[in-house]
């Protein structure tokens, strides 16, 4: 079935003018990853009543549920007006269920804020990774993280300030594998126009609507001529559109080397899935690490806030000692996304001025604060700030 | 815990890009952005990155609440009514102060019996509203004659606030017993439309038409509110009430609805009910409810109905929701105009539905205290008003709760 999409794709590329905009295309033949899940044919209006959200929270694996705590802490602290509904998702169940459930809640909610579910490798090649499987059920297309040095972190690299926008649902997380012949496995990255035009459309808007001035389409379609052909094409498509953007691609390698050398030259960059992992790993390391760096993903109903890089942090659960800096700030974004623009920026800017602290930079940073330190000393800037009074 | 340095965060529209001016952060200058200063902020402030999605549709998020804290004093629009509407609110304001509760109230008398209703007025409430968000509030009395205009301010002020979900928890109060006792059922009813659409006319002489309008919009929005409100409070059944086998488009498109959300909450068990067994079971055998949904009109009767089991308009505490706003006000509303200036009316349910306010506003501790305190005095049932059986004004009823405010809560 795939393999038909991709050589119908292939006639695609060769006449590229049969293809219009994301409108008008033939439809493509292929696996739409996102059908066997959506049950319900209307989606419900978000959970908000009497000026209060409701978000679902996936606790998830290693330090997420501490974090998560920290989080409704400094929220009930700051009287932000969110309820939390908590769906609780045991990785080390193979059936679905918990997973289905945790679907359904952010289907309910629209808005959703976890920590990372551990995959585990041992596990039967049958069962999915639980955050893909989200990711694809509800369609959450863009993957966006924003990489910005911190004054008060030393890093190899300053003045960083990269967005990395990631196709989210296909490309190599097709979770289509075959042994095709004994010893021989074919695993198959889907590359749809769809999607691609989906992706860098998406890039295009949020760099004009941050005044960007450059996006990069990062690629390796010198090997891969017809996939990543099609990614890079797509992009191109799109960037005619925005004349005032500057439009630029980059295979792979040489980004991630460009990227550790000279990572000044990045402005908004967009990739497919698997790239996406990895300069955005990359990105963030550039910044200080996994526990800076905030992610976001969106699809046109529902959005889920996590992390950027996507860790479980196993080895430091439940030591106090994990960088609560992410996902405080993943739930800044959260706020910024339910329009509560006062509230986020009061909790960003109290997180952002404790990473001026050296004394208080945990261990990921090379410090010797704790968590809860960190937390403590975000709460008593929040309270610092002085009243915010109804009349802003 | 009062900080007198006052600090105002500029809301900043998120399409205005954010740099600070350490020299490090040049490069986000030189790329032609403004360059905004950033006033008692060491780092940079950081863009609201991507905080839009960008086809999002505009229902999903209002506009922005202004930001409260438990410090500070939150404001709450008061609109006392008609009949002992006031007296009540002058038990809120009495207990709320005698309880330090961080509210101020910006109070607006609509009344349509007294003359004191106009289209401005209801303006000024609406505008009020909509710096506030939340308000508490006794009924404005609709007179029964026709006048010329079909929709009371009543209705007008809950479709101008879009107030569609009515949530009224019946909940029996230990130490006063009723005939069923240890009731705890919540009531949700559809508010914006139904029968309250103020649709009607004479077709031919001697014949009028009322129109009951259902939507599927509205239908599958109450049904969702019903379910969350189950989620939240941790409730597991949500039990239809209809009419469909009479009205079997208009009550079915609301039982098909509720059927449609459903489905989402698989946790929680969907029953359905007609209206009149409803009715039945309710003052037969009201355990087996949970949570009730229902449209306009059967909620109304349902709401009445299920406040009698319990104790009557006095006691019952209500809310009406929009996406947007909340307001309070008691389950069963009348304006119980005889007892203006007697002393009798009971002011637990508006105290309660104050506790209530308090506690969507954050201030739980306060919410706490009150309702503790009103618990308390009918619990130890020396101060009993008239329609609870006993001898106490409204006066004596609020001295005893200011009385119990400060002691520790009952459990």
């Amino acid at each position: 079935m795939a393999a038909h999409s991709a050589v119908f794709s292939v006639s695609k590329i060769i006449n590229p003018f049969l293809g219009g905009r994301i409108g008008n295309t033939v439809k493509i033949l292929g696996t739409t990853l996102t059908s066997h899940r959506t049950k319900t044919n209307f989606a419900p209006p978000p959970a908000k009543y009497g000026g209060r959200h409701t978000v679902t929270l996936i606790p998830g694996d290693g330090i997420g549920p501490d974090l998560l705590n920290h989080v409704q802490e400094v929220f009930r602290f700051s009287c932000v007006p969110v309820d939390f509904e908590v769906v609780n998702v045991n990785s080390a169940l193979e059936k679905e269920d918990d997973i289905d459930n945790a679907i359904t809640a952010i289907r309910r909610n629209g808005i959703a804020l976890k920590g990372n579910i551990e995959t585990k490798h041992t596990m039967p090649p049958s069962v999915k990774s639980r955050n893909n499987l989200l990711r694809t059920s509800l369609d959450l297309y863009a993957n966006v993280m924003h990489c910005q040095s911190l004054p008060g972190v030393q890093t190899r690299h300053k003045n960083i300030d990269i967005m990395i926008i990631r196709e989210n649902t296909e490309g190599e997380y097709s979770s289509l594998e075959h042994e095709s012949v004994s010893g021989v496995v074919e695993s198959l990255k889907i590359i749809t126009r769809n999607n691609s035009l989906r992706i860098a459309e998406y890039a295009f808007q949020l760099a004009r609507e941050k005044g960007r001035r450059k996006v990069t389409a990062v690629h390796k379609a010198n090997i891969m001529k017809l996939g990543d052909g099609l990614f890079l094409q797509c992009c191109k498509e799109v960037a005619s559109g925005y004349p005032d953007i500057t439009f630029d691609s980059m295979i792979v390698d040489n980004t991630t080397m460009q990227l550790v050398s000279k990572p000044q030259q990045f402005d908004v960059m967009v990739m497919p899935n698997l790239y996406g992992n990895v300069v955005s790993n990359v990105c963030a390391g550039l910044v200080g690490g996994p526990g800076l760096v905030p992610g976001a993903n969106y699809g046109h109903v529902y959005a889920v806030f996590e992390t950027a890089t996507r860790n479980t942090g196993k080895s430091i659960a439940g030591k106090n000692i994990a960088n609560p800096t992410a996902m405080l700030l993943a739930s800044c974004m959260m706020l910024d996304h339910l329009k509560l623009y006062d509230y986020a920026n009061l909790i960003r800017n109290a997180v952002l001025t404790t990473m001026n602290e050296t004394r208080l930079h945990t261990a990921d940073l090379g410090g010797q604060g704790t968590t809860s330190e960190v937390v403590q000393s975000i709460m008593r800037i929040i309270q610092s700030k002085g009243q915010l009074t109804t009349d802003l | 815990m009062y900080n007198s340095r006052q600090h105002v965060v500029t809301a900043s529209p998120q399409k205005k890009k954010y740099s600070c001016c350490i020299p490090g952060i040049m490069a986000a200058a030189l790329r032609g952005s403004l360059v905004t200063l950033v006033k008692g902020l060491g780092g940079p402030r950081w863009q609201q990155l991507a905080s839009r999605h960008l086809s999002l549709s505009a229902g999903l998020c209002g506009p922005e609440t202004p930001p409260s804290r438990a410090d500070t004093t939150f404001k709450v629009t008061m609109i006392p009514g008609d009949g002992v509407g006031p007296e009540l609110m002058t038990a809120v304001k009495e207990v709320f102060k005698a309880g330090d509760v961080p509210i101020e109230f910006e109070e607006f008398h609509l009344s349509e019996v007294q003359n004191m209703a106009s289209e401005e007025k209801l303006e000024q409430v609406l505008t009020s509203m909509k710096t506030n968000k939340v308000a508490i509030k006794g009924k404005i009395h609709a007179p029964m004659e026709y006048k010329g205009e079909l929709a009371s301010y009543e209705m007008k002020l809950r479709r101008k606030l879009d107030l569609f979900a009515n949530v009224v928890h019946v909940n029996s109060l230990p130490g006063y017993s009723t005939r069923h006792n240890n009731l705890d059922l919540v009531i949700i009813r559809e508010q914006t439309e139904g029968e309250y659409s103020a649709l009607e006319h004479e077709s031919v002489t001697g014949v009028i038409e009322c129109l009951k309008i259902i939507t599927r919009d509205k239908s599958r929005r109450i049904a969702k509110f019903a379910f969350d409100y189950a989620t939240k409070k941790g409730r597991n059944k949500v039990t239809a009430v209809h009419k469909a086998n009479i009205m079997k488009l208009g009550d079915g498109l609301f039982l098909q609805s509720c059927a449609e959300v459903a489905q989402l909450y698989p946790k929680i068990k969907y029953e359905n009910i007609i209206i009149d067994n409803c009715c039945m079971q309710l003052v037969q055998n009201p355990y087996q409810f949970d949570v009730l949904v229902m449209p306009n009109l059967y909620g109304n009767i349902i709401d009445n109905l299920a406040a009698g089991l319990v104790g009557g308009a006095g006691v019952v505490p209500g809310e009406s929701f929009s996406a947007e706003y909340a307001v309070f006000e008691t389950g069963a509303r009348h304006p119980f105009a005889q007892a203006v200036g007697r002393n009798i009316a009971n002011p637990t349910a508006m105290l309660l539905s104050a506790a209530n306010m308090l506690r969507h506003l954050n201030l739980e501790f306060h919410s706490q205290m009150v309702s503790d305190a009103v618990k308390r005095v009918i619990k130890q049932g020396k101060v009993r008003t008239r329609d609870l059986g006993g001898y106490s004004t409204t006066g004596d009823f609020v001295h005893a709760v200011v009385g119990n405010l400060r002691h520790r809560p009952i459990h």
